[in-house]
């Protein structure tokens, strides 16, 4: 118990001071490096609260596809740092307020709040023990049933992202050579060779 | 003894994180981005600690379709981003205005 403690602490110890990082540092590429670290963190916890399959997800899902993007465009992107920073100290009142508002409204409904009566008869699906069924076969056996529509509804987001990401980017350019295949078998000798009768010393 | 107040702190310190983050960069699009998801995250966090102590698994799908929009916000806010430095020359959120009737 005294472990799992010490483990949760310093993950969450590590996890909110990339957080601060994250919207702190200058340079872009070093917040994504952090968001990437905040990532593991977090699925550090997760996996302290028997989530395994998400915890997986998330390293994989966020650190591998989502932060990785991020990189791309961060490097991708010719971004002028100075301009960027330009603002910070003026927003910066506006946003601890905010931020400190939120906090004390959050720490209000916490501190207001507690678990009522255990009913097991509210629980939509209980877990059942992790020993008997591992967390993924549990999360599977409820996605692929109760939860099949949201599933595939969740699929088709994902495609609608693609395609919109795709679209996006796009772009038709004018003025580069590209090869049509249907263009090259569609020639034939009589529209691609003529013969000529050159005369002596003059040339074509 | 860690309990679920302890991870409804820690979550709760993100999300005011990721709020912040946004006030702090107004003018890089991609640190807003990246601010929304530390707000997904501990959301996330959230879901998963509310999971384990009330014994109910439902929390942990609901974070992955969490999961699933967020992977669709970020593929589409980042390739808006690509598309408009490509045709402004900046992604400052300031001198984005072109839709300003």
């Amino acid at each position: 118990m005294i472990v799992q403690a010490i483990v949760f602490y310093v993950l969450s110890a590590v996890l909110i001071a990339s957080g601060v990082l994250v919207i702190s540092v200058r340079n872009p590429v070093h917040a994504v490096l952090f968001l990437i670290l905040a990532f593991f963190n977090a699925a550090g916890l997760f996996v302290l609260n028997g989530a395994e399959f998400l915890a997986m997800v998330l390293v994989v899902v966020y650190v591998g596809a989502v932060a990785v993007l991020f990189l791309f465009v961060v490097m991708l992107l010719d971004i002028n740092l100075l301009r960027m920073r330009e603002g910070f100290l003026r927003y910066l009142p506006t946003g601890a307020l905010i931020g400190l508002i939120l906090l004390i409204e959050l720490a209000g409904i916490y501190a207001s709040w507690s678990f009522g009566a255990a009913e097991p008869g509210l629980l939509a699906a209980p877990a059942p023990d992790p020993g008997a069924v591992p967390n993924t076969d549990a999360l599977g056996r409820l996605i692929y049933t109760d939860y099949i529509y949201l599933f595939q509804a969740a699929g088709l987001i994902l495609l609608v992202a693609m395609i919109g990401a795709i679209m996006l980017t796009l772009r038709a350019r004018s003025g580069i050579l590209r090869q049509s295949i249907a263009h090259q078998l569609l020639r034939s000798r009589a529209s691609s060779i003529e013969l000529r009768k050159v005369p002596r010393g003059e040339g074509v | 003894m860690i309990g679920l107040s302890q991870y409804l702190t820690v979550a709760a310190i993100l999300f005011t994180l990721g709020v912040f983050g946004i006030f702090l960069n107004r003018k890089n699009v991609i640190i807003i981005l990246m601010s929304i998801e530390l707000i997904l995250l501990a959301v996330n966090i959230n879901f998963v600690a509310f999971s384990h102590f009330l014994g109910d698994l439902v929390g942990q799908i609901f974070t992955m379709f969490v999961l699933t929009v967020a992977a669709a916000e970020a593929a589409i806010g980042l390739a808006i981003v690509v598309v408009t430095f490509r045709n402004r020359g900046t992604i400052e959120v300031e001198e984005i205005n072109q839709m300003k009737g």
